[in-house]
């Protein structure tokens, strides 16, 4: 190639040649190849992830087919399927299981039920002011240990607490501990994680749209039904997610607020301490395990997994 | 959106009832802090700085505060770095077990704690005969964290776009400096935020940590669960968790800067 000389020693007065160091040499082989980049960048979060997380879950859920010794209460390897049918045929996981997973679902309808317009305020009406604000109102929260949150609603609820001095000229009283209680703790617990998703998802959907909804004649009613929910909907599931799973897994605040309820997560607590039985433990965290995958499969298709 | 003024003031109203019941029982912390009895009956019938001087006294109190920064601040690295890798990986290539890989990151804080708990704890004293330490809530928390900072990253990434750093590398740069001068900027406060939530989950976990924490290493959320029913401690555990959510409003507060400023640049 003939260049004229004036530009070639200007293109070498502005652009030196780069250096030829081991660093340049390293990126130029890196991008040539992509899977090689791919591998580098995949090699470090994957090894962990697979060998502390992976491997841990699965030699415990192994243990799900293994029985303990009755005499020296260890866990020996012994093929078995008595711990699943314990679990599947025994009333007490069938109540618990319906229990645990009604807690959950209340839970969830109650956050996004309270999520949905405050989560609509902050992003499509609240000024920019209006809206930092609110944003760090609603995060704030999270900060408050979750431990102290149980233990201010056991207080709000107990005999002598807030509710009951509130309801008290009323005439009614507070619903003490039990279910009831767990539900409002645990839905007062995750509706932050609730309500961002949805404010994210909000704040991606363009103003313009709602315009010409609107413009087109439609109330504000029929936009958000029809424009505003089918958008947002990945989000609101991805909140869900939160909300559902962090239920089904709680066993501390049953223990704080719920009385004598036991949920799931409590039969696995007492099997892996006081009871000593490990497989037993296993098989019984079996449930909230299928239950997980089989919610996240279902909603994997709305694309909310990329909305957490 | 044009939406009516009742539906304004319906949706005003409804926002405001959240944020009540969001803060009445933080409130109901903040003064059950000053609260002179011990069992916390509502109302008050005195106030007193007792509990406040106390906690500022208590030994075990900051030594858990202290543990639980130092676990939080290690596992927010690790998970900084393992979440910025793994969403550059699954935003920038497409190949074979990409939702797989991103079921597996999500998977440790969608699955109950209790089950990660039992699983670690399992894991390290029977399979890995380790035992357990501060560096086994560290790896359990870290575990857990990668998510909250990919999702953060990952949100970024796919709104960046790679023409700037196509430019970058056009210009001669190599992939260092395209990465330190090009990409990191553009991912520091989604780096930042997602940190920032890193630090707040480990800061708060209570149910992994359970398992996993060695004889003697206590973290703050096992120091309050230690003390909450101890009439004697129950108080300066209520003042703790005031100080933290006042503090917690700066780092909230510099994140909030920090992605607001870059919405009015662009």
């Amino acid at each position: 190639m003939t260049r004229d000389d004036s530009s070639s020693r200007l293109g070498a007065a502005a652009v030196l040649p780069p250096r030829d160091t081991a660093a340049r040499r390293a990126s130029v082989v890196l991008s040539r190849h992509p899977r090689l980049r791919l591998g580098l960048l995949l090699s470090a979060p994957l090894t962990w992830l697979i060998v502390v997380y992976i491997v841990a879950l699965a030699t415990l859920l192994i243990t799900a087919f293994w029985t303990v010794d009755s005499y020296t209460g260890d866990v020996r390897v012994d093929w078995t399927f008595k711990n699943i049918v314990t679990v599947v045929t025994g009333s007490l996981y069938h109540a618990v299981t319906l229990r645990t997973v009604g807690v959950a679902a209340l839970v969830t309808i109650i956050d996004v039920a309270l999520a949905l317009p405050i989560a609509f305020f902050m992003a499509k009406i609240a000024s920019t002011r209006w809206q930092r604000f609110l944003t760090i109102a609603v995060l704030m929260p999270l900060w408050a240990s979750y431990l102290v949150k149980v233990y201010a609603w056991r207080s709000i609820l107990s005999g002598d607490g807030l509710l009951s001095w509130i309801l008290q000229p009323f005439g009614l009283e507070s619903p003490g501990f039990g279910l009831p209680a767990t539900v409002i703790t645990l839905a007062y617990l995750w509706l932050p994680y609730v309500i961002l998703p949805i404010y994210a998802g909000l704040e991606r959907v363009p103003n313009s749209l709602l315009e010409a909804s609107g413009d087109l004649g439609a109330k504000s009613w029929s936009t958000i039904r029809h424009i505003v929910m089918p958008m947002i909907w990945p989000a609101v599931i991805a909140g869900s997610i939160f909300s559902f799973c962090l239920s089904l897994g709680d066993y501390i605040t049953v223990n704080i607020v719920g009385g004598a309820n036991q949920m799931l997560g409590n039969l696995v607590y007492t099997n892996v301490g006081t009871a000593n039985n490990l497989p037993l433990a296993a098989a019984i965290s079996l449930i909230p395990i299928v239950i997980i995958f089989g919610y996240l499969m279902a909603v994997r298709r709305t694309g909310a997994l990329d909305n957490l | 959106m044009r939406l009516t003024k009742s539906a304004r003031a319906i949706l005003g109203i409804a926002t405001t009832l959240v944020l009540v019941i969001v803060y009445v029982p933080l409130l109901v912390v903040l003064i059950n802090s000053f609260n002179s009895s011990r069992t916390m009956s509502w109302p008050p019938r005195s106030l007193t700085l007792e509990w406040w001087g106390k906690a500022f006294r208590s030994a075990g109190a900051l030594e858990a505060v202290g543990t639980s920064v130092y676990v939080g601040l290690i596992a927010t690295v690790v998970a900084l770095i393992l979440g910025t890798l793994i969403s550059f990986a699954l935003q920038r290539f497409k190949f074979f077990g990409r939702d797989a890989i991103s079921l597996l990151v999500i998977l440790p804080i969608a699955l109950p704690g209790i089950l990660t708990g039992i699983a670690l704890n399992n894991f390290f004293r029977t399979i890995l005969g380790v035992p357990l330490s501060i560096w086994t809530i560290v790896i359990a928390h870290a575990t857990f964290c990668v998510v909250v900072v990919f999702n953060n990253v990952i949100a970024r990434l796919r709104r960046l776009g790679t023409s700037l750093e196509e430019a970058s590398s056009d210009l001669g740069a190599g992939m260092w400096t395209t990465f330190r001068l090009v990409t990191f900027p553009q991912l520091r406060s989604a780096l930042f935020a997602g940190g920032l939530l890193a630090f707040a989950l480990s800061f708060d976990e209570i149910i992994v940590t359970t398992f996993t924490a060695g004889q003697g290493v206590t973290t703050l959320p096992i120091f309050i669960l230690d003390n909450m029913f101890r009439p004697t401690q129950a108080p300066i555990v209520t003042v703790i968790a005031v100080v933290m959510i006042i503090v917690s409003i700066v780092p909230i507060w510099v994140a909030q800067r920090v992605s607001g400023g870059e919405k009015t640049l662009r």
